[in-house]
Formats: C-alpha cells, structure tokens, sequence
C-alpha cells in the first residue's frame, strides 16, 4: 500500500447529507433503530499484542477484569429482560469465544431473537500486528464458532476493540459478511468499497455508545437517556426525508449498573411509544437498504 | 508483519471461566435471600479512611488521591487530611442520626496516628475492614511476595492492637490485587475481601490456601467514580443511589433480598457543600421500611447462614 493510499483509502464514495434519494423503511418508518449489546469476554492474564495493551493495570486488572465480568453474572440479564419488555431484538456483538465459556448468555440472546456478528474472539486479543493468514483465522473461527453455538451465520463484524488493518474490510467482504460497523461517517447504511463482494457500513455509534456516555463525556445516567432521546428524535425528524438509521451500543455492565438500568428504559419507551421508529435488527437493515440501490 | 504464532492460541478457551477462582454464576438464578427484619435492600456503607504519606511511592503504583506536586505538595496532603479531621465526623455523624451501623476501610497507621478517631468509631458500633497500612501500601503484580504478606499481616495486626479485634474484611488500595493476594488474605485469616466487582451480593471465591468471600462494593457506586471521576454534582449523586435502591428494591419483590454498596470518602462526600444532600439521602433511606443500612460482616454472616 503507497502512502497516497494510506493517506486516503478510499472507504466509500462522498454523498453530500442534501438531496440524498429517498431511503424507505418499511410501513412509512422514518428511523431504523438498533440495539447493539456488546457481549463480551475479557482474559484475565490475556497474551500480549506488542500494540497495544490488554489492560491499564499489571494482570490481575481486578476492577477492569471484574466489572466486565458483572455483564455476564448479573447485568446482561437484567439488561437483556428489559429490551424484550419493550420490543427491542438485539444484534450483538460477540466476543465469540463466549459461546465456549458462558453459553448461558449466548443462549439466551438467541433465544430472544437476537442476531450475532463478530467482535473478534475475545475482546482482549486484538488485530494489529496480524498478517494476513492470522486475520483468515480469527474471521473463520468467529464464522465457525457463532455458526456451531447458534446455528446462525454471521453477518456483520465490530473489529475487537476496534482493532483493524487495512486488509479487514476486504477479507470479511471475500468471506461474505454483509456489514461492517467500524465506519462512522453517516447516519444512514453505505456501500463500502472493497475487492470483492458487498460490504455495507451500517451506522454504528460511538457517541451515544454507553462507554463514551458514561467514561468520555461523564454523563449521569439521565443525560445519557436524555441525550438518546435526543438522538432518536432528531433522526426521525431527518428520516421525513430519507431514512435514518440509529444505533443504541451497549455494554451491560455499564447501562445494568442499578443506577443506570431505570432511566434507560425511558428511552425504550419513548421510541417505541413515537410511532417512527422501525426497531428491528442489523441484518434486516441491510437487507432493506441493498434491496433500494440494487 | 505478524503476530506470534502464540497470539491465536487460546489456552483457557473452555467451558467457565478462564481462572479457578470462582465459578460462573447467574445472578437471577440463585435461592432468593431473606434478609433480617423483611427488609428488602440493606445498604452497605464503606468509608474509606486513608492516610497520604506527603512523600508518595509509585511501587508498585500511586494510589487515586496521592500527591501530585512537586514536593512538599501541602495542597493534596491537607485537603485529604480534611477527610480524616471534618469528613469523616461529618459522615459518621450522618450515619448515627439515623442509628446506621457501617463499615468503615482504615489504613492502620489512622489506628496509629489518630487513636481518638478510631475509639470514635469503635465506640459508634461500626466495624473496621482493613485498609492496607497506609496510601503508599499499594498492591499489584510484580510485587515480592514476602512483603505483601507483610503489608498485610501489619495492617490487621496495627488494627487488632488498636481495637482489639481482628478485622474480618480487607479491602485493597484501588480494590488492586496481585495473583497472590485473596490467598495470603486466607493465610492471614480474613474472612472477606471487597476488590471484585464483578457480582452484587456476596461469593465464594477460592485459593490454594482455601475458599475466601468476596463482598463486592461496586466501584460505580462510590463518591470517588460519581463526583472526583465523572464530575457529577452532590445532587447527581444522590439521584444515582436513590434509582440504585429503587431498582434493587424493584428486583428484591421476585429475586430475594438485594444489597447496594456506598463507598464514601471522607474528603469527597465530608465536605461543607455536599454533606448536607447526603444527609437527607441517608435520612430518606432510613425512612423507608424495605431499607436497611448493614455493616460488611453482618452482610456476610447473613447470606452465609443462607447457603
């Protein structure tokens, strides 16, 4: 790769947010809205990637390594019950080597419905420094392992921790994943370029990511219902005219902390009580979207 | 460029957890608790009484809260010792109004250097968890063994001197631990640690020496995460604790007796502006007949007759 094309590697092609053609959800909805929980497995004493470091503290990392561990204990569950009450699927981004260790979570999630793509293989191994066939080896077994615990075939990947090299979105692409969520560009699906295949970037989020919530901007967990409130109103103003897509990642043992978990339900029930709001999942999203450009 | 070959390999890629110390556990599956007197939460107060050597030591790393100037940083080694003067007698002062037994997490030189504070709370019915030594007694990993054994077996023995009694709890500087410490906890004959945060109600957590509980008190809970870390306000705060019960309290109707932990510091919550929103949360908990304020052992002693 030139530096030329590093410096621009061309993702997709520029569409100015004015005059865009119409994106139709189904039955007149103006906002395709996502649940995105992250479930998630941590190594205590993980292998070192030479790029970056698994944790902030020396292994053991108590406090880090036990509040992600809250998720599958306790908060999942209550995060999990919750969505159900108000008609919210999940499409999770797992760190798949929790089919192997916890299958109870794993299980639940697709017992409720929810859709599975890739997060990597635990969300203490990263990409960086991966050559080529290291890269093939966690996409197959991520394909593998979703596909023997849940019988579905994943659609989608989150780079673990967001950890990519420049050949990711290639190679999920050669190997049929339909889209990525590591693009942050647009608030409505993008065809991605890619050698071969189709890649779509469905609006993820950081912004109204709980962790950025609650540990880059500092809010109480009021502001951050009120700020997603805020983001799905706005959304589906826009959507009048051409769909919008608005994506709610969590991470339940932030968002199932006792503290947080009563106001976030006020923003599921004001989405599902607007009327806008087509709540459905990842995949679906994309299908809609691909039917509409093709 | 790749990575080595054993970066792909996933040797505790198993069934469980990826260590032996505790099993995996489904909070909502476990035989629902009944705690003393119908209650349907007991809240857990943790204060945290610290001593910050005006000379800090990064070994193995600095303790939240420590010295930040060059020396003789006057500005951080009084403000925390506010804590230990007012603070603390503010916080306890909110606690017994109410007639609240809590725990209190000391380092042992406070036994040392204050002993009328810690007749204080003797006297007040609280129970004292060790706390380490003082801010300087920090543990992680690459630490000798030897002297952690040390730094341990010097803080329950400086608080036993003091008190009489032998502290039950532990509860390590930034909840920081090494792979050695819940078992030199169980050589020094401790009942409990706090450190894992991973749970909301109390675990066995094993060693090679033998089983210890974990009593976990949640970090995200602490005066330290809501106000120093996330720079909420005192009335953010106490909105935060009061959805924390009313959640919990929630859950208690179908899942058995719930338990939320407030870890307090003296130097946060004890001050002028912000005790006396505390008080009032303290006060509303104790008017509510399904609250109840418990001290760390007592909890332990409960859910363990339960098990």
């Amino acid at each position: 790769m030139s530096n030329a094309q590093k410096a621009d590697p061309g993702l997709y092609d520029y569409l100015p947010y004015r005059n865009r053609p119409a994106i139709e959800w189904p039955d007149g909805k103006t906002c395709a809205v996502w649940v995105a929980p992250n479930l998630e497995f941590y190594e205590l004493d993980p292998a070192v990637n030479p790029h970056r470091k698994s944790w902030a503290k020396p292994h053991p990392d108590v406090v880090g390594y036990a509040h992600r561990d809250h998720a599958n204990r306790v908060s999942h569950w209550r995060m999990a019950e919750m969505m159900t009450k108000h008609g919210f699927p999940g499409s999770v981004s797992l760190s798949v080597a929790l089919c192997d260790h916890i299958p109870e979570v794993v299980e639940d999630a697709r017992q409720r419905g929810w859709e599975f793509f890739s997060h990597g293989i635990y969300n203490t191994r990263y990409s960086y420094g991966m050559d080529e066939a290291q890269e093939r080896a966690i996409i197959e077994d991520s394909i593998a392992t979703v596909e023997r615990a849940t019988g579905q075939r994943i659609r989608g990947w989150l780079a673990p921790a967001l950890t990519h090299t420049p050949r990711t979105l290639d190679l999920i692409a050669e190997y049929g994943l339909d889209y990525t969520c590591d693009l942050y560009h647009d608030d409505q699906p993008t065809d991605v370029k890619v050698k071969s295949g189709n890649l779509t970037a469905i609006p993820y989020s950081l912004e109204v990511n709980d962790h950025y919530g609650f540990f880059i901007y500092n809010m109480s967990p009021r502001e951050y219902a009120d700020t997603l409130i805020r983001q799905y109103d706005r959304l589906a103003d826009d959507g009048e005219q051409s769909g919008t897509v608005m994506c709610i990642p969590l991470h339940s043992y932030l968002i199932g902390q006792p503290h947080r978990i009563g106001a976030f339900e006020s923003v599921l029930e004001h989405i599902a009580a607007d009327g806008r709001a087509w709540i459905t999942r990842a995949g679906d999203i994309v299908d809609r979207f691909r039917e509409q450009i093709a | 460029m790749s990575l080595d070959p054993a970066y792909l390999e996933y040797p505790k890629r198993r069934r469980g957890m990826d260590h032996d110390y505790y099993p995996y556990s489904n909070f909502f599956e476990r035989k629902p608790l009944q705690w003393p007197d119908a209650k349907k939460l007991l809240v857990w107060p943790v204060i945290s009484l610290e001593y910050f050597p005006m000379v800090p030591s990064d070994d193995p790393f600095r303790a939240p809260g420590h010295m930040q100037t060059a020396y003789p940083d006057y500005r951080h080694y009084t403000a925390r010792e506010y804590g230990t003067r007012i603070g603390i007698y503010r916080l306890l002062g909110a606690f017994e109004k109410v007639g609240a037994r809590i725990s209190v997490a000391i380092n042992s030189v406070i036994a040392e250097r204050y002993p009328e504070l810690i007749r204080d709370i003797v006297a007040g019915g609280h129970e004292i968890i060790a706390h380490s030594t003082d801010m300087n007694g920090t543990i992680a990993s690459g630490m000798d063994v030897a002297e952690e054994r040390i730094l341990i077996i010097r803080s329950l023995d400086a608080l036993e001197k003091a008190t009489g009694t032998r502290p039950r709890g532990w509860l390590s500087i930034a909840r920081s631990q090494s792979f050695h410490t819940a078992r030199l906890l169980v050589e020094a004959g401790v009942d409990y640690m706090c450190d894992w945060v991973n749970d909301e109600l109390p675990y066995a957590f094993q060693t090679e020496a033998g089983p210890i509980t974990n009593l976990p008190l949640n970090h995200e809970l602490s005066d330290r995460q809501i106000i120093n870390v996330q720079q909420q306000s005192v009335d953010s705060y106490t909105q935060q604790m009061t959805d924390a019960a009313n959640w919990l309290i929630g859950e208690a109707e179908t899942s058995g007796g719930r338990m939320m932990p407030m870890h307090l510091t003296p130097y946060i919550m004890g001050l002028p502006y912000r005790i006396a929103a505390f008080e009032r949360l303290i006060a509303d908990f104790a008017e509510r007949p399904d609250i109840g304020f418990s001290r760390g052992d007592t909890i332990i002693d409960n859910w363990d007759a339960q098990q």
